[in-house]
């Protein structure tokens, strides 16, 4: 087949090429103008080079920050991943109950952030939430306004509920691809379940398990509304992740430089730990 | 190593099956011997793989009994029943070397691993793919794959049976040729019974002790080789064994008298009809001889097929085909005559013998 070249098609993606400038590019470049200069208000700027990046990665704050990011991501991807796995592989293959579940399962998915955040906010106050009472009245002393562990529990529940669904439904289309004759074979040579999930399921769920993780990780990682919602980064300062720093510091101290800096590095650090789990993943994926 | 047999077996794959045409394996009574070796041959859809299936035990029959050597084994699992199988499509665990693919149905069953590797490079030897141990199943050719896969039915040297579901579609023909000859040292070495089911019917009349027929959820005829060819049970047969299949005629039959067209011919026995049947005449063309005798026909083609020719003629309306030797003569006002011993008379398309 010969293919035609034409570099006038290169007008056709100029639009695209437009529209990612404005809503993507323009606003980065503002980030990275704001990260090396300084200013002392009436619109005057001067140079400051990588002052503000030095201080950010020389702040304990920043570092606490990160550890809780990381904290949280790890958390949630341990329980979101096995829990995902193991509802997919309880799923029905057909019959009424398959439409009934992927419903059920995709339900959590349409809910908005923020009103995740406020449901669980609601539903697990001490007062009047029907979880906070019922803890209360089971006898545990459960207030996630003012116990760290309680505020963590919370979140990573609410990340849970919200989220697992998302692997569920992506291993559930690996699994529904595996062709009946591999389960008929491991029958026949005697596999056990175990052998079953570990050659033939695991298997054909890598691809979709890889972007499961790496959708979880670097949703998990950027987390800002249901934290501010719930806990407002508190108690103390013990829920304020990364997000939640760099809004206060921007908006609330109205600090652009170490902001823009901040905003920089975070960036950063998330695209180089996708890449990392990437390539480990994926290379894993060429020497089994 | 063990005797099967199948009690009235029937199978729909339907929940509530109504009719008759529900069914996909219609009524299947038969014992397959200890240590035999059938071929099972049949059309796409004819219900092989449902039959492999039901004895393997990967599927439950609607109705009817499986005993292996007299012991109802209709509700145990394939592992109880302890029997191997080689699938229509190969299946490979894709992540696992050649080598512990192979291993892959001793080590499930706690084999020891000595006996694991002495095992498992035979086979390796056998199908050739020795220097290929190491390497992960991944990215091998169909053919690769489809040894493979026949490689793990019969690593197991301890079963009651292997059934193979046409385990060499994709092998070239000489490697066939290998692979079943080893095949039947195998069976020989070890005694399993052995099914094999096969589009092929050379691969079949060369492989098999008995080859079992099978048409439209039926078997319609179990015999050796030269039965099926001589003595077709159903015209199916006819048809399907032999190249070019049976000539199956039209023919009004009065007591002793067959009409074909114009044609009458004589048997030297009474076919007892059921009133109202369909009858037709079925002679294979290796038993129809042109020459300047006998009945006319009106020769449209003839194929040279190297040690012989295929005459397609017209024959009282309808097209016939007559094998000649190489060196066989055709005339010019070409007249054919039947090998009266060779007439196969059918009612409702099941033969009428002799014996009635
Ligand atoms: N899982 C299934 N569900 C419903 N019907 C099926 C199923 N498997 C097979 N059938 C039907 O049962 C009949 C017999 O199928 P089977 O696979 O046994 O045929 P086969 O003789 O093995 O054919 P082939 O030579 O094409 O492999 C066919 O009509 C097929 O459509
Ligand atoms: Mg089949």
């Amino acid at each position: 087949m010969n293919k035609t070249w034409n570099n006038k098609a290169w007008f056709m993606v100029l639009p695209v090429l437009l529209l990612v400038a404005f809503s993507a590019v323009i606003p980065l470049m503002t980030v990275v103008n704001y990260s090396v200069q300084d200013t002392f208000g009436n619109n005057a700027f001067f140079w400051n080079g990588v002052g503000w990046f030095s201080d950010v990665l020389e702040s304990d704050r920043f570092w606490e920050a990160l550890g809780r990011n990381l904290l949280f991501s790890g958390i949630i991807l341990a329980i979101e991943i096995p829990l995902g796995i193991l509802i997919a592989l309880n799923m029905p293959k057909k019959g009424l109950g398959v439409p009934v579940c992927l419903v059920l399962m995709a339900l959590p998915l349409l809910i908005p952030w923020n009103v995740v955040g406020t449901i669980w906010q609601v539903f697990g106050r001490v007062d009047i939430g029907l979880l906070g009472r019922v803890l209360d009245g089971l006898g545990f002393d459960y207030n996630y306004v003012n116990d760290v562990f309680d505020a963590w529990a919370t979140l990573i529940v609410m990340d849970v509920w919200h989220w697992t669904s998302l692997v569920v439904l992506l291993c559930y289309a690996g699994l529904v691809s595996i062709p009946e004759a591999y389960y008929q074979a491991a029958k026949i040579d005697g596999a056990s379940r175990w052998a079953v999930f570990r050659y033939i399921q695991l298997p054909k769920m890598k691809r979709v398990l890889l972007i499961a993780f790496l959708l979880r990780f670097m949703d998990s990682f950027m987390i800002y509304t249901e934290p501010f919602v719930v806990t407002g980064g508190g108690p103390g300062n013990s829920t304020t992740f990364l997000s939640i720093d760099l809004v206060k510091m921007a908006i609330g101290q109205f600090d652009l430089g170490p902001a823009a800096a901040m905003s920089i590095i975070y960036f950063l650090i998330i695209l180089l730990f996708s890449w990392i789990f990437y390539t480990v993943m994926t290379s894993s994926d060429e020497q089994a | 190593m063990a005797r099967i047999n199948l009690d009235h077996i029937r199978h729909a794959y339907g929940a509530k099956p109504k009719s008759e045409a529900d069914y996909s394996l219609k009524e299947v009574h038969h014992e397959w011997n200890d240590g035999g070796a059938y071929a099972l041959l049949g059309p796409s859809g004819c219900g092989k793989t449902t039959l492999l299936n039901i004895i393997s035990g990967l599927l439950q029959p609607s109705e009817g009994r499986i005993l292996f050597d007299g012991k109802d084994v209709t509700y145990l699992s394939t592992q109880q029943r302890n029997i191997a199988q080689v699938f229509q499509f190969p299946v490979i665990y894709d992540t696992m070397t050649v080598y512990d693919n192979l291993a892959f149905p001793l080590r499930n069953r706690g084999v020891a691993e000595p006996d694991v590797d002495r095992r498992v490079r035979d086979i390796l030897e056998m199908i050739d793919l020795a220097g290929w141990a190491k390497k992960t199943a991944r990215g091998l050719t169909a053919d690769q794959k489809q040894k493979i896969s026949l490689g793990r039915g019969l690593v197991r040297n301890d079963v009651n049976a292997i059934l193979f579901d046409e385990p060499l579609t994709v092998i070239d023909p000489h490697m066939k040729w290998v692979l079943r000859s080893q095949l039947k040292k195998l069976h020989r070495q070890f005694g399993f019974t052995m099914v094999y089911v096969t589009h092929d019917q050379t691969e079949a009349l060369t492989f098999a002790d008995k080859v079992v027929v099978m048409y439209d959820g039926q078997i319609v005829q179990i015999g050796t080789p030269a039965e099926l060819f001589e003595k077709p049970k159903h015209t199916f047969v006819g048809y399907f064994i032999g190249s070019p299949g049976m000539n199956v005629l039209p023919a009004a039959i009065d007591g002793s008298s067959i009409k074909v067209g114009e044609q009458t011919l004589t048997l030297d026995y009474k076919p007892q009809i059921a009133a109202g049947a369909k009858t037709e005449l079925g002679i294979r063309p290796e038993f129809i001889s042109l020459s300047r005798e006998g009945m006319p026909v009106s020769i449209s083609k003839v194929e040279d097929i190297g040690r012989q020719k295929i005459v397609r003629a017209e024959f009282a309306g309808k097209p016939i085909a007559i094998v000649v030797p190489e060196d066989g003569e055709i005339p010019a006002d070409p007249r054919i005559t039947f090998d009266p011993a060779a007439i196969n008379i059918y009612a409702d398309s099941w033969r009428v013998g002799r014996e009635g």
